[in-house]
């Protein structure tokens, strides 16, 4: 019954690891300030002094926090990630603003947001009787302005306006800027779903005029299960969650010291470490696309190309289409080498969905289910890119054959 | 070998592939999602292709210690076996989903893209014996639990496909399959068996393809009429929830001059008549098949036995195949005859226990002569 191959199967250890959006390793000295943490019993809302200690833990976390994002320690809300940021942000102004006023029905997004924004988004719409409309974007994902001033053409009727920092499947850049200055003009409230960006571009949340900004610790270094949302103390947010009163009474839930203690001590180290950490990660990209055109000449960078990659494309993202492959296909292949990436696409009950980023940027089906993300981070290396390089040509070439 | 096993999420493919991992093969664990909204499609244990059962075929993966993805079939799903369903009511037949998913989907789409990402073969849970036979060829048998025998869902394999096959479960009974499951801790180990057509959420077909079918159907409403005198009986509000041999649910008002059940003889969809009868003018001696497919070897003809219905009773006939390609034909005349045979079901051919081929319906006779009823 045939004989036996060497492409599947072969796994080499450890796996070259090219998966950091969707999560990337903690750094060591979160883990130690988390470990030291976990040893302690306190609820940093009790009185005694443990309790205290606590809370002195989550204060310092809260400042050096602020102090990275360039807020005040009283903007920082600490959720359980990105994903709760999203929802108390998106939620909890549309809510607030209707309240305010009965008009502030459209509520403008991006065709191109992550899920945690999309879909509260589309809740809202469909079970609050909200109007949502997704801005479109050009060919490299970014926002088209004009229709951003379309869309505030009438600020009375909009609750708010979310516009990702970057994207996290194709890693575009967004207008940030021009957008705040377009609804600081009509006093539209904007949010951003920073999530991506922190750590890798310069993300001060005062000088970027945004009233909201979503992040996530594990992103960062940090651990899973913690983020923020950083929010200007003059609006007014409705809580998801009600309880005892935590977080200003916006976010009720005993907060998770050891966890809120590792995101503070990751995230001040991503900000120190920007510079270099951005520069170590754009070379990598620049070796890996390189050299994915030397051995694939057809494949296709989408999103924003060198130069302006420099300014307009996270350094780590690296997203490719390569034409008539399955994505699934090449993740299988690439896998059982040890090399794991995604497929940039998201995923429920593990059935993949054709990217609505691609689709946004006027790419066809068959693009779409076509890419790989490559997403570098802290411990990537140029033997992690070779690795890739040695790999892809015969997975492509299998994948091809494959194609249903 | 590099085998990819097929996990539905049910006791027989984790176990399937259990044993294929055992046995030393490269194992790679795939769930077939077949419904782009698995919510749309049959919930709980019953089915095969809801966000469950792909999570159970995960967790059945990581006990076996074996990479797991999930594949999207489900645009050929709906276009290969979806579609063909409906077609085949709306043209009055009824048709086989499950054999058609294994020729079109399972051993084609999946083998297809499996051997050419460099895997041998695929191992799936169904209880059947392949066996290299004296020629060469790699033979298709019954497995020796009879009761779960599925070598009839299997009768369209060719050759390529059956070499390129693995079916670890057919040597045993289902019981020691779940013994097995449960032994190797195995959490679906007593989930229940999956049954029905599985893209059928509540197992109401009739229902099912009134959604579907609605007007398009040309057959949408007609009468019942009574095959011997013409008379009509009453009316119904579609062929497709008709099938030959039926006998609740005609809603007939009068009953038999003879006070005897009446049965659904025929169905004829473009005129949309239900022609009902006594239960003797039901039996079948003789049908035809087109669109043939052999295990191995084509026969010219052959003493054997046919099955007729998965888990149907075995008839002993005599097989005749004339013409070739895709007018190649089949005629079978059924020694043993048979009750509530309907266009678009499968005729599998066996010589012993081993499955010769199998062809879809396209008319039966009913009297022993071959006249055409």
């Amino acid at each position: 019954m045939g004989t036996r191959r060497r492409t599947l199967g072969d796994v080499m250890t450890p796996p070259v690891y090219l998966d950091h959006a969707a999560t990337t390793p903690m750094v060591p000295e979160a883990v130690e300030a988390m470990v030291e943490q976990l040893g302690r019993a306190a609820n940093p809302s009790s009185l005694h002094a443990s309790g205290r200690a606590a809370r002195r833990a989550v204060e310092e976390s809260r400042e050096r926090v602020a102090a990275a994002l360039g807020c005040r320690p009283g903007e920082v809300v600490f959720t359980s990630g990105g994903t709760e940021a999203d929802n108390l942000a998106l939620k909890g102004l549309a809510w607030a603003r209707r309240g305010q006023d009965a008009r502030r029905r459209r509520l403008l997004t991006t065709a191109v947001e992550h899920h945690a924004v999309l879909d509260p988004l589309e809740w809202l719409a469909t079970a609050q009787d909200f109007v949502v409309e997704h801005l479109p974007v050009d060919a490299e994902g970014a926002l088209d302005l004009d229709a951003v001033a379309r869309a505030l053409a009438e600020p009375d009727e909009v609750g708010l306006i979310s516009v990702m920092w970057a994207n996290n499947e194709v890693g575009t850049v967004q207008p940030l800027p021009e957008v705040v200055a377009a609804a600081r003009e009509h006093g539209v409230p904007v949010h951003t779903d920073a999530v991506q960006a922190v750590g890798v571009l310069p993300v001060d949340f005062a000088a970027s005029g945004v009233e909201a900004m979503s992040v996530s610790a594990h992103k960062v270094g940090g651990p899973h299960g913690v983020g923020a949302l950083v929010v200007r103390r003059d609006l007014e947010l409705a809580p998801l969650l009600h309880g005892g009163g935590q977080e200003r009474d916006v976010r009720s839930g005993t907060l998770d010291t050891p966890a809120v203690v590792g995101f503070a001590v990751a995230l001040e180290l991503a900000v120190v470490r920007r510079e270099q950490h951005a520069a170590h990660l754009a070379a990598l990209r620049a070796r890996l696309v390189e050299g994915l055109r030397r051995v694939v000449p057809d494949v296709v960078l989408n999103g924003p190309d060198a130069p302006e990659w420099d300014t307009r494309r996270l350094p780590g993202n690296v997203h490719v289409s390569f034409p008539g492959c399955e994505g699934d296909s090449l993740l299988m292949l690439l896998d059982a080498r040890g090399i794991e990436c995604s497929t940039g696409s998201a995923c429920s009950a593990g059935v993949p969905q054709a990217s609505h980023v691609l689709l946004a940027m006027g790419r066809d089906d068959d693009a779409a289910r076509s890419s790989l993300r490559f997403t570098l981070g802290r411990p990537s290396s140029e033997a992690d890119v070779d690795a890739v390089l040695d790999a892809i040509g015969p997975a492509v070439e299998r994948a091809r054959a494959a194609r249903l | 070998m590099k085998v990819l096993a097929a996990m539905s999420g049910g006791v027989d493919s984790a176990v399937a592939a259990a044993r294929a991992h055992d046995a030393g093969h490269d194992v790679t664990g795939v769930h077939l999602a077949l419904s782009r909204n698995p919510a749309s499609y049959r919930s709980g244990a019953r089915g095969c292709c809801t966000i469950e059962d792909s999570n159970d075929a995960r967790r059945a993966a990581d006990v076996i210690g074996i990479p797991f993805y999930v594949w999207d079939l489900s645009e050929r799903f709906h276009a290969d076996v979806v579609e063909d369903f409906m077609d085949e009511y709306a043209a009055g037949r009824t048709p086989n989903p499950c054999l058609r998913c294994n020729e079109k989907i399972k051993f084609a789409a999946v083998l297809d893209r499996a051997l050419a990402l460099g895997f041998d073969a695929v191992v799936t849970g169904h209880y059947a014996v392949l066996r290299e036979g004296a020629d060469g060829l790699v033979e298709l048998h019954r497995s020796v639990d009879a009761g779960k025998d599925q070598s009839y869902v299997l009768g369209v394999l060719d050759q390529h496909q059956l070499r390129h096959s693995l079916f670890p479960l057919g040597d045993t009974p289902k019981t020691r399959v779940r013994e097995e499951a449960a032994a190797r801790g195995l959490l679906v180990a007593d989930k229940p068996d999956s049954h029905d057509i599985c893209f059928v959420a509540d197992g109401d077909n009739a229902g099912w393809l009134r959604e579907k079918l609605g007007d398009r159907a040309p057959n949408h409403g007609g009468a019942i009429v009574d095959d011997e005198t013409g008379e009509e009986l009453g009316r119904h509000e579609g062929t497709y929830g008709y099938t030959i041999g039926q006998r609740k649910g005609l809603r007939i008002g009068t009953p038999a001059q003879d006070g005897r059940p009446r049965f659904v003889l025929d169905i004829e969809p473009v005129a949309g008549t239900v022609r009902v009868g006594p239960r003797e003018r039901l039996a079948v001696h003789g049908l035809e098949g087109i669109r043939p497919r052999w295990c191995g070897t084509e026969p010219t003809s052959l003493q054997g036995t046919v099955q007729l219905r998965a888990h149907g009773a075995e008839h002993r006939a005599e097989v005749e195949v004339s013409g070739h390609g895709a007018d190649q034909r089949v005629s079978v005349r059924l020694l043993d005859p048979a009750e509530g045979i309907a266009p678009g079901q499968a005729v599998v051919v066996y010589d012993g226990s081993r499955v010769v081929g199998s062809a879809t319906i396209s008319a039966t006779h009913r009297s022993p002569a071959g006249a055409s009823a």
